[in-house]
């Protein structure tokens, strides 16, 4: 056994620490988030070269094939830096379902120019009444010929107004809320009858609602087999799950870091802030748990690729319970430590602390990773 | 014990629910209950009705405008309003100046100041809280120098809800250095209008501008805006603390917000069906109902103890602890009802409410910046960690 990372992932590691630290200050990250894109595309160019993009997907196509393992390394950094760039939209979602249910050709002719950040991609997989249940898919494709008409609505695509192609998942028969009867398929953005309606989000991102007017798409489309799409749309967003717990350990090393620096420095009653032992029980609190949710990320890291489907989903729920419970323990708290200035749009606190308490929703909240690992 | 009220009590009840639902203007009505921003104008007509009805100010004395009613009566006043979502009236002219100047004021402060508060003609906001003087109030800094004639004040102020919508500005200033830093602080009454005052404002979490900082540069405040003695700012900033709180706990607010909860999650889907259907979501309703009707309870033995004429004590701290704890859990249940719509985010539409189709439920999308904007509660007022110091050492004798 050996729980340490491998010096390649040091080597990453150490690079994004550099990049974050030269490049990438908070008031960069609050400019880019509030003008144009919400992003920068020379960061996306420089993402690419220093080989982010490809950090997932298997050397075969260009990638390094450093796996889930890679992408802990990332989307920790993600996590301090707040990093607007589409990562997990493009590569960690829609890249990585195509690396996971697309044909060879698919592989080649997308993974490519994806891991070379001329391709952006995004996935379409939340519905209005779908929650979190990824089964519950009303938009529909039918067969016309040998071409799919898609008819219906997807509900905050993550950077769907850059992203030059989508993966929307379709129900192609079946009952709704049966996981059998899914499908997917890549569509251009510029489609005739796909349209969106696009817009910030509450913690510094850009979504969108995206409609398909029946568009029309050839069979070469598909992606993965016709129905049978459930499981590898199951196994993509368990990994990002994953994801997200580690830049959710990025997010809460940022928040108890600087809640502790806050309270040494902020002096009331003729002494700074921490020598108050009920606040510091609440900034041990906030390290027990940032160390208990770095363990909870690793193992789903390890774990999340296990051919035993329990054991995956069981590793990533209970991460995800984890990084739920992070919202009281580490968001709430170190706004309530800063005091009024924990709750100004100016300071970065903030900002963590929004992103944090919205990763407890991103792919399902608390009470659907409980239940989830009540029925396993 | 009868929780039961009274058959006068009750004819009261339908009285104010009546009067509320004839004279409560729609529009505003319809931005409460979403959750838009209000316009310093929709508190102006609000109030201004009430005005006329002679119901704006419950707590004062009848002689200087208020109602003369009972504690009950002014909860059952309370509960109608929150019930009809009714816009909160702004505080800091109505229930803290107003019951200072009638405390502490002199006959003139009462003339001049109190019929253009009751009327909203004249706006107030609160000068306490200092960059370095938050949970430490009494360690303020902003000084005034006695002149003779005037007070000379320099200083800044800060978490300064409305400064930008003020024509006055009640202030705790330093006026003299004495052994204990609670001594010395006197309560003046600042022109807002003064060419010496600046206004610098704060953008909290949820993008909206409501809290300022104030800048004081040598501004000559008349020694006939002193409120009380020199040196008695503190003993009125405490009165202040201990008086009129006992809506703090904000229960007709938050019965209103779980009706609400329960309207948005009978409208969300999971799993085909209704989100209030859920067990595990329905057990977290159930969870900030039972706090909160200990809440109510607990309110309300406190107003019963208030008609019997005993003091408050610091029934206070412990209203506002729960009260705050339970607005704060219920905001994130209403975040949490809407799943991923409470991603998309639109100032504009904080502000005005939207012009075209919503995205997802109409009210979603106020509800992450509303649950982020609320942890303010349990920071200001006294954060809940000063209201528990206040009750270890008061009631327990810690």
């Amino acid at each position: 056994m050996n729980l340490e990372f491998s010096e390649e992932m040091n080597m990453l590691q150490d690079m994004l620490n550099k990049f974050l630290h030269n490049e990438y200050s908070f008031e960069q990250r609050q400019t880019l988030s509030r003008q144009g894109i919400g992003y920068s595309e020379d960061n996306w160019q420089q993402f690419a070269e220093m080989g982010l993009l490809g950090v997932p997907f298997d050397e075969q196509y260009g990638g390094f094939g450093f796996g889930q393992a890679g992408l802990i390394v990332v989307m920790e950094a993600i996590g301090k830096g707040l990093i607007v760039e589409p990562y997990l939209a493009s590569i960690v979602l829609a890249g990585q379902l195509v690396q996971q249910a697309g044909s060879e050709a698919q592989k080649r002719t997308l993974l490519e120019p994806l891991i070379g950040g001329g391709l952006k991609l995004a996935f379409a997989y939340v519905e209005r009444q779908s929650r979190y249940n990824l089964a519950d898919v009303v938009c529909k494709a039918v067969k016309r010929g040998n071409q799919f008409c898609i008819r219906g609505s997807k509900s905050v695509v993550f950077n769907a107004e850059t992203a030059d192609k989508i993966i929307v998942c379709v129900r192609t028969s079946g009952e709704s809320i049966s996981q059998a009867g899914i499908s997917l398929f890549i569509v251009d953005k510029g489609s005739k009858g796909l349209s969106t309606r696009d817009y910030e989000t509450v913690d510094g991102l850009r979504a969108s609602e995206v409609h398909f007017d029946g568009v029309m798409v050839d069979e070469s489309s598909l992606i993965g087999e016709l129905d049978n799409a459930y499981d590898a749309i199951q196994t993509v967003i368990d990994s990002a799950s994953a994801a997200i717990c580690a830049e959710g350990v990025g997010v809460i090393t940022q928040l108890r870091d600087k809640t502790v620096e806050y309270l040494k420095t902020r002096k009331q009653f003729g002494q700074p802030l921490s020598r108050f032992q009920v606040l510091q029980h609440r900034c041990v609190d906030m390290f027990m748990h940032e160390e208990q949710m770095r363990s909870l990320a690793y193992l789903a890291a390890i774990k999340v690729t296990s051919d035993d489907a329990s054991e995956s989903a069981k590793s990533v729920s209970s991460a995800k319970v984890y990084l739920a419970d992070a919202r009281t323990i580490v968001a709430e708290q170190a706004a309530q430590l800063h005091g009024g200035i924990g709750v100004t749009d100016e300071l970065d606190v903030a900002h963590y602390v929004k992103r944090l308490t919205m990763l407890n929703t991103l792919f399902g909240d608390r009470d659907f990773h409980l239940q989830r690992l009540c029925s396993l | 014990m009868d929780l039961n009220y009274s058959p006068e009590e009750q004819a009261f009840k339908l009285e104010v629910r009546e009067f509320l639902r004839t004279n409560y203007p729609k529009d505003i009505k319809e931005k409460v209950a979403k959750g838009v921003a209000l316009k310093k104008s929709d508190y102006v007509t609000w109030q201004k009705i009430l005005y006329k009805k002679g119901w704006v100010a419950p707590s004062w004395p009848e002689q200087y405008g208020g109602t003369g009613w009972s504690p009950v009566q002014k909860y059952i006043f309370e509960e109608e309003c929150a019930a009809a979502n009714c816009l909160r009236l702004v505080s800091f002219g109505l229930v803290m100046i107003g019951p200072v100047l009638l405390e502490f004021g002199t006959e003139e402060q009462k003339q001049k100041y109190l019929p253009d508060i009751l009327k909203s003609d004249v706006w107030w906001a609160q000068g306490y809280s200092e960059p370095n003087a938050g949970s430490d109030l009494a360690s303020l800094q902003t000084r005034a120098e006695n002149k003779g004639d005037h007070y000379l004040l320099n200083g800044t102020k800060t978490w300064t809800t409305h400064g930008h919508y003020a024509d006055m500005i009640f202030v705790l200033a330093r006026t003299s250095q004495e052994d204990r830093k609670q001594k010395g602080i006197s309560f003046l009454l600042v022109d807002m209008k003064d060419p010496g005052v600046s206004v610098e404002p704060i953008i909290t979490v949820d993008g909206m501008h409501v809290v300022n900082q104030v800048f004081f540069d040598e501004i000559k405040v008349p020694i006939e805006n002193i409120v009380g003695k020199e040196g008695e700012g503190w003993t009125i900033a405490k009165y202040l603390l201990q008086h009129e709180r006992t809506n703090i706990a904000q229960v007709p607010r938050s019965k209103k917000q779980i009706e609400r909860l329960k309207a948005l999650a009978e409208k969300e889907q999971c799993n085909g069906k209704p989100l209030l259907e859920d067990t595990n979501f329905r057990r977290k309703i159930a969870e900030v109902e039972v706090e909160l009707m200990a809440l109510e309870m607990t309110n309300l033995r406190v107003l019963s103890k208030l008609s019997a004429g005993e003091p408050p004590g610091s029934a206070s701290s412990l209203l506002k602890v729960k009260g705050t704890e339970v607005q704060q859990a219920i905001t994130a249940l209403l975040m949490e009802a809407v799943a991923y719509y409470g991603f998309p985010y639109d100032k504009n539409v904080m502000l005005d409410g939207w012009q075209e189709d919503p995205i997802g439920p109409e009210e979603a999308i106020f509800l992450a910046p509303h649950y982020f904007d609320w942890r303010k509660t349990s920071i200001y007022g006294g954060s809940n960690e000063i209201q528990k110091n206040i009750m270890a050492k008061a009631v327990l004798g810690l």
